[in-house]
């Protein structure tokens, strides 16, 4: 009898000591989990603590003054969230398209043997470093702009009533045009990335159907594949325009680093990213907490895109389980 | 012309012109490895290894940034995958669809992709200017926050693969539910949790934008995390900008280093892993 009693016992020790052991993992787990919580908390109120000085002086001025003038100790954010805007927006115009392009051909035209290798190939530029892509477009992407297509686009399109004036710059080949196209490169994979998932998830009898009643391949990609497709299609381009507006390296060696307005898109410029790249290490005081300002107000807006990105791509799978279902 | 034609024409257009852009992409692609393969070979011998970065207008090599982004690098990954792990076992194991799991997704995804130099200002204004020195252990946190995201996504991406059954079957014999989680179903998806290491990796050894305000750089040898450290992204950054020929030679040598190492993780992870599970993470 004494046998079977300790034995029991010791079971149930052991089953005490494994419940224990299991809250406790459990917990530790869910501290890990609720960190990812503390850290954006962190990042907000740290940011927003060392900005205090620089909204405190500046108020609502800090947003609209174009004036940034380390020399005089005034600060206005506007050249920078300009510069942000335009880069990201020539960006996606220029990255939709293609975007769009890369894949369609990887997942409707390609020939099998061929998804692999082009799809090996994009996802490359997506790990590319971005400082590579800033000496590339320094040394090398920047000059051969300035020699030829610049001239190209300002003898045409500059030659355009009102949106003319957009196309007009010196020929030194660092602007915002030039980091606008070198960011569209740098985000193409991860819209087509997002495209090409959505695309080869389209029902097959819905293709075929559209096929059987003597469709083009346009007109499947244009009528059946773009409407079934477009909630998470959005949700890749937000995706980018995160990416684009917060990119920091590349942008910084090729858009010229001037805080001033310029209408047209070949003069240097300025990003919020490149502004703090350049002189966040040789600030101090006042200038110092402008930067770190700048820094919030691009976390805010980055964090509003992907929090749209992110809802359209939710909205997604809630849509695709309901059809499952 | 008519419909029929136009729709013809309109179709063999639109085909044609999805495939420049692949075309576009593929030239982008090859310009940039091309020109930092010629130019980076021409420069990388074996001082680049053996002798530290030199002073304007000497030649001299990147051993102190190789082994200084090395360390960031791994200490980073140290850092942070216990952190991503144990934040995506809950995710997978516990949360389910409660609002605390949905609300850590959310933000988590969002931190995947937030500015890299965000952080670095964060962990400026968190570990820099309260000591007013630049440090090695700053420039690691920085990493780390950016390890983190890419970790918990890919862990509770391949726990979540893992079929309910071999849970149930090892629950049955009377494990307890954290040794369930550890001894069976992290050795189910050791593979895709692999991958995501490599992955988060090789994403944070080329940041060059949260180690300009922490890790700053450092001319002369030092393994010290207490102080600035010598890292490979912060050398190219400064040589590459700088007008003497010398270090722009460096700063190409150090660039092809740095990409071939991110590229072959890449692919590493992606392809050569992927045997062990279907599933692309």
């Amino acid at each position: 009898m004494a046998v079977p009693e300790t034995q029991s016992s010791k079971h149930s020790r052991r089953g005490a000591s494994g419940a224990l052991a299991d809250k406790a993992f459990k917990g530790v787990a869910f501290f890990f989990a609720s960190m990812v919580l503390v850290v954006l908390a962190a990042i907000i109120v740290m940011l927003f603590k060392d900005a205090w000085p620089t909204f405190q002086t500046f108020g609502l001025d800090f947003f609209v003054s174009a004036k940034w003038d380390v020399v005089n100790d005034q600060y206005g954010a506007l050249i920078p969230i300009v510069g942000t805007l335009v880069t990201s927006l020539i960006a996606i115009l220029i990255g939709i398209p293609v975007s769009f392009g890369i894949a369609l051909f990887i997942s409707v035209m390609a020939p099998v043997w061929l998804k692999r290798p082009v799809g090996i190939a994009v996802e490359l530029l997506a790990a590319v470093p971005s400082i590579i892509y800033g000496m590339w477009g320094l040394f090398y992407f920047a000059p051969w702009f300035s020699e030829n297509l610049q001239p190209l686009l300002t003898d045409t399109l500059g030659e355009l009533p009102l949106i003319g004036q957009f196309f007009q710059g010196p020929p030194i080949g660092v602007s915002l045009f030039t980091a606008g196209f070198i960011l569209a490169i740098m985000i193409i994979p991860f819209i087509a990335s997002v495209m090409r998932d959505m695309f080869d998830v389209v029902p097959k009898d819905l293709k075929e159907s559209a096929y059987a009643m003597g469709s083009t391949t346009w007109e499947v990609i244009w009528t059946v594949i773009l409407p079934y497709t477009k909630v998470g299609v959005i949700g890749g381009i937000m995706l980018g325009l995160g990416r684009a507006l917060g990119e920091t390296m590349a942008v910084t060696f090729v858009v010229g680093n001037a805080q001033e307005l310029m209408a047209g898109l070949f003069y240097p410029g300025s990003t919020i990213a490149s502004t703090l790249a350049n002189e966040f290490n040789e600030a101090d005081g006042l200038h110092m907490s402008s930067l770190i300002a700048l820094g919030l107000i691009l976390f805010m807006i980055t964090f509003v895109v992907l929090a749209i990105s992110k809802w359209f791509l939710l909205r997604l799978g809630h849509a695709q389980e309901g059809r499952s279902a | 012309m008519t419909r029929y034609q136009r729709r013809k024409v309109l179709n063999a257009f639109n085909l044609t012109a999805s495939i420049a852009v692949t075309l576009f992409g593929l030239v982008m692609l090859g310009w940039i490895l091309t020109i930092l393969f010629t130019k980076g070979f021409e420069h990388i011998n074996w001082a680049v290894f053996t002798e530290n970065t030199p002073p304007p207008g000497e030649s001299g090599g990147l051993m102190n940034a190789i082994v200084g982004t090395l360390m960031l690098t791994v200490i980073a990954v140290l850092i942070g995958t216990p952190i991503g792990i144990m934040a995506g076992t809950y995710l997978a194991e516990y949360g389910g669809k409660s609002r605390f799991a949905s609300a850590v997704r959310f933000i988590n995804d969002i931190l995947l992709s937030a500015p890299s130099i965000v952080v670095g200002v964060f962990v400026y204004t968190l570990l820099v200017s309260p000591v007013n020195h630049f440090s090695g252990w700053a420039g690691s946190v920085a990493l780390a926050i950016l390890v983190v995201p890419v970790i918990v996504r890919t862990t509770e991406d391949m726990l979540k693969l893992v079929p309910r059954q071999i849970r149930e079957a090892a629950a049955a014999l009377g494990a307890p539910r954290w040794k369930v989680t550890v001894h069976v179903v992290y050795k189910a998806a050791l593979s895709g949790m692999m991958t995501g290491m490599i992955l988060a990796t090789a994403r944070i050894m080329g940041e060059t934008a949260p180690l300009l305000f922490t890790a700053l750089n450092n001319n002369f040898w030092s393994t010290d995390m207490n102080r600035p450290i010598a890292n490979m992204p912060v050398v190219i950054y400064q040589y590459a900008l700088s007008p003497y020929s010398d270090w722009q030679d460096l700063a190409w040598a150090a660039a092809l280093l740095i990409t071939v190492s991110v590229l072959v993780m890449n692919i590493f992870a992606r392809y050569g892993l992927k045997s062990g599970n279907q599933q692309k993470p």
